[in-house]
């Protein structure tokens, strides 16, 4: 069970979070101008790699924040976490 | 008994207090310190079970947790009854109860013994392969397969014991404590950090505790002296915590473990009452230190699991901590210098050793030149190469090894024994370092796994890391612990080792016999009865991976998870298949590590705790007014309230006809509430809802639908605007908390532009909703000060105003289609207006309906339920609820999927009424609608939703989801059921009022 060092309220058990898949996959701002091909690469493409991935998590039983982490999927090493709006951090 | 094999003097056992107990059915004594093993031993007991497959008279084999054969079922009474208790880890107390398992109808006379004269026919894979023909016949052998192969009864009652859960954090956690656990908890708490020790047994000092001999010192004291200074020192330390009878089942990620202290197992039953049984320890370690110590090794020759037959270090544990003996004429069997220590242990004792049997042609250790110098015949370069004697080894026959060690070669020589020490060498307890994610290493020199890599901040130390002998573990221990834990000064300097043991060892996997390998019986897997034979057929079939053998021949299986043999498969597999030992790498260990009864595992969440239970604040009411309750959610919601000898239909019957006829009235609190402010609440509900929300009015009402992004419903409820910038959301009840976390996910990461904020208030409020032509009479009752007229309060609309002192809020929004009113008032005054308006309402034949009734009154309006109607594939198009969607939004969420190439697809399942030929008839809701039966298969169109018989209509309607269903209005289709079909017709979804007259009827 992962320790997840949450950016409001600090290290807390992984119990207290909900994953909420891959982040920084933006909703698109305009819907109605994509074909159902880009449409799909929004709502249903994610990655699964082994090795370093940005995912959204929330503190849901906690303060219900979304934020991001970049986790090593290969150890569950978690490398940052970082405020939701802000850039992924470069290796 | 005549035999005396307990000696005066023990470590642990304690002479002055006698213990008696019964093992099938028969009382022996012990002494309080006895293990339920060591008890039975000194009574000469060695026959303690019967094998899995074959039913092989089976014997103690082991002093420790890695016990394959000795698992028995605790307690008569049948509430404590627990199977596969290991007798070696249980201490006995007074009344103790046990009895073998896996047998009958007795121990000593076993049916099942027939299995192992079949035996020839039964190999590897023996089931798979023969109770696949005729595959329909499976569920008839599974009964006789699964009655024969019982490992012990589970309680039939509920457990009387207390457990519970406890967290512990610290900074560094060591786990067991033999030599090198004890050295580094005194060096981490000595140098201030929060230590946590641990040990699986009743005391501390693990096998180094009983090294008395004088062959083995430290410092120029005898072993085990040398560490009681130590654990006097420790036990004194503040920061050093010691936990016994505490055994680490699991070693989680991020130093995440899972330990369980038992607390009672080894007091009589009558001292056990308003006691903890055991404890889950949940610990968090900055540091974890493994000093899990290494477990020894058999060896595999023909007929090595008779009893009589142990390893020899549980003989030497036997006689030197519990002060017994585990025959009087004892051979010891050898591919190294353990069992020598052994046999000093034994001659100090006086006890018979008959021969030592060694694999090795040369042997140098001081302490077997000493042992031939007491006259024990040292048979160098020999191996067993069968034994005798069914409930209890007599005998055996060695022969002498090839050269190369692959073949016996010149006369076979028998040797009489009731007791035989077996010794393989030691394979390190890594268990727990490879559930945590560790990855090992191979060493060649002697064949033993070792970690390699750490995956988290955590060291192995003493014989778990590969440190086998006392010089290694002392000097490295404190070398290791001192880098790890970052500290210059402990107590320690240099050690002066003495020991009469060296490294040398002679490795054969499978030894050899002079029978052929199809004849003979060598023991990989003790408890799972897998042999060195079924690991070469598996190999010969064709299974290459590691973890195909495993669980084709099933070795490592068993309770005991292969804690013994586990290395044997490996090396058989690699010399068999011509292929290093380290390239298989090893099955995988999985928690726990000793099995963890249920009550562990659960705590105290047991009975009402199990799960939360939320109940509305007019519960009480309906409780002391007969409902019967349904589970929504963790709500209890009423469900019906059945008169004097009602059933469930007659109830909802009786509810639904006043309802309409007169009035009913529902607890609606359950229903999930959002507070909604900010300047830009009506844009945001103008995202999250499929409708517009823009312009509605201060005061009035609006139903919304809200969809996921793939544009499937998700959730539904009516909105009312409290203000310019203030709403209050309904949700569905078993939506609630997923609806705010969705709602807060797209404010908080999409739209952070928003100024929005969101509020739980579900259980702020108590909702009572009441309905019916005569609502309106009753409602201006109960709060006379406010205008009901239609003009005044038209449907849809809402009002602030007060019962008595006490503000709330009324909506005029209908779920059953009637005239009806909701009441939000502050939760604790629920059940007070509940209960006004029951007496405002007994003129009117008021009616307390629950929510069968609720949804069979929404049924007829064909109003939808959320997760009843719909499962995550329904759009709006496919519920016919086009009218939602709003044509001029930009964008909604959800709002692109629906004109995506599936979604617009004409045959999707939509949602359709049935009506059924015979109105009498009612659908059972899942059932299968079909068009067509005369085909096969048929071709499965959609399924039935929502089915019941409408006392307002008088006959039976329902709800279903049928392929291309809108273009089917007036289609007979066809339910078929077990033993009739059943025609319908297939009719709008709303059956009742379609015009919405009763929602302003006069009366």
């Amino acid at each position: 069970m992962f320790l997840i060092n949450c950016p409001f309220c600090g290290e807390r058990e992984q119990s207290e979070f909900k994953a909420g898949g891959e982040a920084h996959i933006e909703r698109p701002k305009q819907p109605t101008e994509l074909s159902d091909d880009e449409w799909a690469e929004f709502l249903f493409m994610r990655k699964n790699i082994k090795g370093v991935q940005f995912e959204r998590w929330n503190h849901a039983h906690g303060c219900r924040k979304w934020f991001n982490i970049a986790r090593d999927t290969s150890n569950d090493q978690i490398k940052t976490v970082y405020k939701m709006g802000e850039k992924p951090p470069v290796e | 008994m005549s035999k005396n094999l307990r000696f005066k003097s023990s470590k642990l056992v304690d002479e002055t207090y006698r213990v008696s107990f019964k093992f099938n059915d028969k009382t022996y004594y012990g002494y309080k310190g006895d293990t339920l093993a060591s008890a039975l031993l000194a009574n000469d007991v060695h026959l303690v079970g019967r094998s899995f497959k074959y039913h092989r008279p089976r014997g103690i084999m082991t002093a420790g947790s890695e016990e394959p054969n000795a698992i028995i079922q605790l307690h008569d009474n049948t509430s404590r009854t627990e199977p596969n208790v290991r007798a070696t880890e249980i201490e006995i107390y007074e009344g103790l109860v046990a009895s073998s398992q896996n047998c009958w109808p007795s121990v000593n006379f076993d049916i099942g013994g027939i299995n192992n004269i079949l035996s020839p026919i039964l190999p590897a894979g023996f089931y798979y392969k023969t109770f696949m023909w005729p595959k329909s016949f499976w569920e008839k052998y599974e009964y006789f397969i699964r009655k024969s192969a019982g490992l012990g009864k589970s309680p039939k009652e509920a457990d009387p014991d207390i457990y519970e859960h406890k967290y512990i954090h610290c900074d560094v956690l060591i786990i067991g404590a033999g030599l090198s656990g004890i050295m580094a908890a005194k060096m981490s708490a000595k140098n201030g950090l929060k230590t946590l020790l641990v040990d699986e047994k009743s005391f501390l000092g693990g096998s180094t505790i009983y090294d008395n001999s004088e062959f083995s010192k430290i410092n120029n004291q005898i072993t085990s002296s040398w560490l009681e200074k130590e654990i006097n020192e420790i036990s004194k330390l503040e920061n050093l915590e010691i936990k016994t009878r505490t055994s680490v089942a699991a070693f989680h990620g991020y130093n995440f473990l899972l330990a369980r202290e038992n607390l009672t197992d080894h007091l009589p039953i009558n001292q056990r009452e308003n006691k903890i049984r055991h404890r889950l320890l949940k610990i968090r370690a900055k540091k974890v230190i493994s000093a899990t110590g290494a477990i020894e090794r058999p060896l595999i020759f023909d007929n090595n699991d008779r009893p009589g037959i142990l390893l020899s270090s549980a003989i030497k544990k036997y006689i030197d901590l519990y002060g017994i003996a585990c025959g009087e004429n004892n051979i010891l069997f050898t591919n190294n210098d353990t069992a020598y220590e052994t046999a000093m242990s034994l001659v100090q004792r006086g006890i018979k050793i008959n021969a030592i049997i060694d694999n090795r042609e040369e042997i140098e250790s001081k302490l077997s030149y000493e042992l031939e110098k007491n006259n024990i015949r040292i048979f160098k370069g020999y191996t067993v190469v069968d034994t005798y004697g069914y409930k209890r080894i007599n005998g055996l026959s060695i022969m002498q090894l090839s050269k190369d060690g692959q073949k016996v070669i010149g006369k076979k020589i028998k040797l009489s024994c009731d007791s035989l020490g077996v010794s393989g060498g030691w394979t390190p307890a890594v268990h727990l370092f490879t559930q945590s994610g560790g990855k090992l290493k191979f060493r060649e020199d002697d064949q033993v796994f070792i970690p390699n890599k750490y995956p988290s901040d955590q060291l192995s130390i003493g014989s778990c890391n590969g440190d086998l002998s006392l010089e290694d573990i002392t000097t490295n221990t404190v070398l290791s612990v001192k880098k790890f834990l970052n500290i210059n000064k402990t107590d320690y300097k240099t050690f002066e080792i003495i020991t009469g043991i060296n490294k040398s060892k002679r490795n054969i996997w499978l030894l050899p016999s002079d029978k052929i390998l199809g004849k003979t019986k060598s023991f990989v897997d003790y408890q799972n009865d897998a042999t060195a034979k079924d690991i070469k057929l598996a190999l010969r079939e064709g299974f290459r991976s590691i973890e195909h053998v495993k669980r084709y021949t099933t070795t490592g299986m068993g309770t005991d998870q292969g804690k013994l043999g586990n290395m044997h498969a490996l090396g058989i597999i690699s010399e068999t298949a011509g292929t290093k030992i380290g390239e298989h790498g090893t099955t995988t260990f999985r928690p726990p590590y000793t099995p963890l009864t249920f009550g562990t595992i659960v705590g105290r969440n047991v009975g009402e705790f199990f799960d939360i239970i939320r109940r509305t604040p007019i519960h009480d009411w309906h409780v002391a007014n007969n409902a019967k309750f349904e589970n929504v959610g963790q709500w209890k919601r009423a469900w019906y309230y059945p008169k004097e000898n009602e059933n469930m239909h007659q109830a909802v019957q009786r509810e639904s006809k006043a309802a309409r006829d007169y009035a009913g009235i529902l607890d609606a609190s359950t229903l999930g509430k959002i507070d909604i402010q900010g300047t830009d609440a009506s844009e945001f509900l103008n995202r999250v809802y499929t409708n517009a929300w823009s312009k509605l009015a201060i005061g009035k009402c609006r139903y919304g639908l809200m969809l996921n992004e793939d544009g499937m419903v998700y959730d539904d409820g009516v909105t009312t605007r409290l203000d310019e910038n203030h709403y209050i959301m309904t949700t569905t009840t078993g939506g609630a908390a997923n609806v705010l976390g969705k709602l807060e996910d797209y404010l908080q990461t999409e739209w952070p532009e928003l100024d929005v904020y969101l509020s739980s208030v579900t259980d702020h409020y108590a909702t009572i909703s009441v309905c019916g032509p005569h609502s309106k009479k009753i409602v201006s009752k109960v709060i006379p000060d406010l205008d009901f007229s239609d003009e005044k309060f038209p449907h849809m609309s809402f009002k602030n105003t007060k019962i008595g002192q006490i503000k709330c809020r009324v909506m005029r929004i209908s779920f059953t289609g009637e005239q009806s009113y909701e009441i939000n008032i502050q939760s604790n005054y629920g059940k007070s207006v509940w209960e006004k308006c029951m007496e405002e309402g007994k003129d009117f034949n008021i009616t307390p309906y629950g929510t069968e009734t609720m949804h069979l009154l929404r049924a007829e309006k064909g109003f939808i339920i959320v997760g009843q109607d719909t499962d995550a594939t329904m759009t709006p198009i496919d519920l016919q609820m086009d009218w939602i969607v709003s044509k001029k939004k930009y964008d909604f969420i959800g709002k692109r999927s629906l004109y995506r190439s599936d979604t617009i697809k004409d045959d999707r399942k939509q949602l359709v009424g049935l009506l059924t030929e015979n109105p009498k008839e009612v659908l059972e809701e899942g059932a299968q609608i079909v068009a067509d039966i005369t085909k096969s298969p048929i071709e499965m169109l959609g399924h039935v939703t929502s089915s019941y018989y409408s006392p307002n209509l008088n006959k039976s309607i329902a709800l279903g989801v049928v392929k291309g269903g809108k273009k089917m209005l007036g289609q007979k289709l066809i339910i078929p059921m077990e033993n009739k079909n059943i025609n319908v017709t297939v009719a709008h979804p709303v059956f009742l009022d379609e015009e919405g007259e009763r929602l302003n009827a006069k009366l």
